[in-house]
């Protein structure tokens, strides 16, 4: 027997077929020349813009006016508790309903109140039986407030600033239904007062807070351009409800106004069935001292339906889930297909190192992922914000830039799923499993946090949307989270649990590992 | 002179059929494992949320039921790869023509698959909601699912109907895909329609404003309904009773069943 060394025939290969982007551009021949592909991700363009029939058909709920209107109480529509949703100054949906005892006042000038006793009734449960009405006891939620506001009027949505006390968050001061300041810290009682000054010059409201009326510290400027010269000044005292029976009353003493005094009056902003309502105020006077009771909230609308119709910009995307079938199918089976037909043995013996092979398959799913949610975004946005001021929803007004990058997040979203599909289908090598895992690691997580675990006021956790590739889901957050108001921050209503682009990075992280493992498995086995 | 004379005419019998599915069904290993994921996910991601469940009050509204049976929500993906495999792998091997010609009756081999695949379901499905329901019994009483609380028992006959209501609903489940698949015929497609069905209705309902096209998806949709069948409270609010919503189910999977068969007469294998 001789022992040959033998060099294996290696045939000269040309030197551009070593450049990575030939395989990029052979991938991508693979995937054009299959039609059904070609047009599952055409479906996924067209989801998006049209899910937005649906995700904006506001009719049968609470639709706002869109209009400032005057404090008109009467329903817009046929359901109860719809109400001409209030706007804000810088055009944001708003709730602004509370009492309010004021009077008229012209050009600048101070008031000053010493608050003594914030107290609240609320409903505890259980809950009462409908005939006795609901079973009511003493309660101060967090954000109950009373206080002094000055107002551009008594028009629900119209410009304000405010000194107020709160059930347990100090002395704030607010102003234009987004902003809030802190201010001395603790609760109110008799012996412990809190006094609170607002002074009114040009343009400009500051507030103070003083805890014995000899020695104030500054807590916040607003600035309020639009105020003309004639305005309402007073007290207010408010406590959102749940729609249960909630009221905040607030006892004020030494109030001195440096405007000529005319006389309280006492108006419910808003009418007496607003949203957030659950009685009329009531305002007692007696010797110096004014006692106030009123419900209602000053506040951003957002987060639940006891707050209004506001809705956010999100749901133009509601198709996202829609499009994301077609897309996790196309990327399985971009490589499922090879094991199915044994193309992946041709296709490794032209490019015998593998983790290339992965790489370009990669890439070229990637970039069909990202354009597909980019174009079927941009398609939703332009086409949903009109559906939905058509139908008389109110979205969150949102910059250019956070609409940019809900429309890229959309895309880059897309990008990673059909990556990680991918992956998973080398990683499993069949279609079905690799396609059922991928649909299930994003539909799941939302349906769960969504679903069995939420309780009656609907609370749930949402660890499910914080760890699982689920979380990217966050890139498409249209609306800010107000810590001011007490919401139902859920996905349904546009809040997601992590920022945006930390939700887009666990999912960069989970893309990142399954491609790994993919590699690895693809090195180390036979196909 | 005939060929086939002094040889038996073949009788196709379903005995022959179920026997020949069941031999195929068993000697993969493919099923067998799928259906034991079917049992650990159930059960592990039911003792999960119940481990994560609390009720601190009597209005806390959450249902002991739905919370043990959380498994379902990826234990159905699983089971629908069960039910498109059982007719998908016949297409994508091509081991199809081979089972036709030993089975020319379409309809009868059709049905003896869905019969050996909704037995095996069956008892897989038992196992994993039995562990489920016990994982629950366990662990819900220690967070505030206790008899102060209105929960009274979690074996009462609304709680045995909720269990036997997952179990046929997971078995119903795997009949769909096995229908779908059989009129789509590739199963990465088929298992993305079947995923569809089953995930979209409940996302959908839940983004869209509307609250009578939110209601009537929760209506039509076969997880919605099927998870009317395992609600044991609240049932007033329920879109649909829990034996309407059982119903909803079953004619999701009658007619994927039907189309299937249809698909399966009238076209070339």
């Amino acid at each position: 027997m001789t022992t040959e060394t033998v060099t294996p025939h290696r045939s000269p290969v040309a030197p551009e077929r070593e450049s990575f982007w030939y395989l990029v551009h052979a991938e991508w021949t693979k995937f054009r020349t299959v039609r059904g592909w070609v047009i599952a991700v055409l479906v996924t363009i067209v989801a998006l813009p049209a899910m937005a029939f649906l995700g904006t058909d506001v009719s049968g709920g609470c639709a706002g006016t869109g209009s400032t209107a005057s404090g008109t109480s009467s329903g817009t529509g046929g359901a109860a508790g719809c109400q001409a949703q209030p706007i804000g100054p810088g055009g944001e949906p708003v709730t602004d309903a509370f009492y309010f005892a004021h009077q008229p006042v012209t050009g600048n000038g101070t008031i000053t109140v010493r608050v003594t006793s914030l107290t609240g009734h609320v409903t505890v449960p259980p809950a009462g039986s409908e005939s006795d009405g609901p079973q009511t006891g003493p309660g101060l939620p967090p954000w109950s407030k009373a206080g002094i506001i000055i107002k551009e009027n008594t028009s629900p949505g119209s410009a304000y600033a405010a000194m107020m006390v709160t059930g347990s968050n100090g002395v704030r001061m607010q102003w234009d239904y987004v902003n809030d300041t802190p201010g001395l810290a603790g609760g109110v009682s008799a012996s412990a007062p809190r006094w609170l000054r607002l002074v009114r010059d040009g343009g400009t409201i500051t507030g103070y807070d003083s805890a014995d009326g000899r020695h104030w510290t500054l807590v916040g400027t607003a600035a309020l351009p639009g105020l003309t010269s004639g305005m309402q000044a007073g007290l207010f005292a408010a406590m959102p409800s749940d729609g249960n029976y909630t009221t905040a009353t607030g006892v004020f003493r030494h109030i001195g106004l440096s405007w000529p005094a005319t006389g309280w009056t006492g108006t419910n902003v808003g009418g007496v069935n607003a949203n957030f309502v659950s009685a009329p105020g009531t305002l007692r006077q007696s010797a110096g001292t004014v006692t106030l009771t009123g419900s209602g909230d000053i506040s951003p609308a957002v987060g639940s339906e006891y707050s209004g119709s506001g809705q956010s910009l999100q749901r133009v995307l509601a198709g996202t889930f829609f499009g994301l079938i077609p897309l996790i199918v196309v990327a399985a089976m971009f490589i499922t297909a090879e094991y199915r037909r044994g193309l992946i043995r041709v296709s490794l013996t032209a490019a015998p190192r593998r983790g290339r092979l992965l790489a370009a398959k990669a890439v070229v799913i990637g970039a069909v992922g990202f354009a597909a949610g980019l174009a079927g975004a941009i398609l939703a946005l332009a086409v949903g914000t009109r559906l939905l001021v058509r139908a008389g929803g109110l979205a969150w007004p949102v910059s250019l830039l956070t609409e940019a990058r809900m429309a890229v997040g959309t895309g880059a979203l897309l990008a990673l799923v059909a990556v990680l599909a991918l992956a998973i289908g080398t990683i499993v090598r069949r279609s079905a499993p690799a396609v059922a895992l991928a649909i299930a690691v994003i539909f799941v997580p939302y349906l769960v946090a969504l679903g069995p675990l939420q309780g009656a006021n609907g609370e749930a956790p949402m660890w499910p949307l914080q760890i699982t590739p689920a979380a990217a889901l966050s890139v498409q957050q249209a609306v800010p989270r107000f810590y001011q108001l007490i919401a139902i921050y859920r996905p349904n209503a546009g809040y997601y649990p992590l920022p945006p682009w930390a939700g887009f990075g666990v999912e960069c992280a989970w893309a990142a590992a399954a491609l790994a493992l993919a590699y690895y498995l693809l090195r180390r086995s036979d196909v | 002179m005939s060929l086939t004379a002094g040889v038996a005419p073949p009788r196709y019998l379903l005995g022959q059929a179920l026997h020949a599915e069941w031999t195929k069904f068993r000697t993969v290993a493919g099923p067998s494992w799928l259906l034991a994921g079917v049992v650990a996910l159930t059960v592990a991601v039911g003792a999960a949320a119940a481990s994560v469940a609390q009720c601190q009050s009597a209005t806390c509204g959450i249902d002991p039921a739905t919370v043990s049976f959380t498994g379902i929500y990826p234990a159905q993906a699983v089971a629908a790869v069960v039910g498109v495999l059982a007719i998908g792998n016949e297409y994508s091997t091509g081991m199809i023509k081979l089972s036709l010609t030993a089975m020319p009756r379409r309809l009868t081999w059709f049905f003896a698959k869905a019969a050996v695949l909704t037995a095996a379901v069956l008892i897989a499905a038992a196992l994993a909601i039995a562990g489920a329901a016990l994982a629950g019994r366990l662990i819900l009483p220690g967070h505030g699912f206790t008899p102060a609380h209105g929960y009274a028992s979690l074996t009462s006959a609304s709680d045995i109907r909720a269990a036997a209501g997952t179990v046929l609903y997971l078995t119903l489940i795997a009949l769909l895909s096995l229908g779908l698949a059989a009129a789509v015929r590739d199963p990465a497609a088929a298992i993305g329609l079947v995923l569809g069905v089953l995930y979209l209705f409940p996302l959908a309902a839940d983004v869209i404003p509307n609250p009578t096209i939110d209601r009537h998806l929760q209506q039509i949709g076969p997880l919605p309904a099927g998870l009317d069948a395992q609600a044991t409270t609240g049932l007033n609010s329920l879109p649909l009773t829990p034996w309407q919503g059982f119903g909803v189910v079953a004619l999701w999977a009658a007619g994927a069943l039907l189309l299937g068969a249809l698909a399966l007469k009238s076209r070339d294998a």
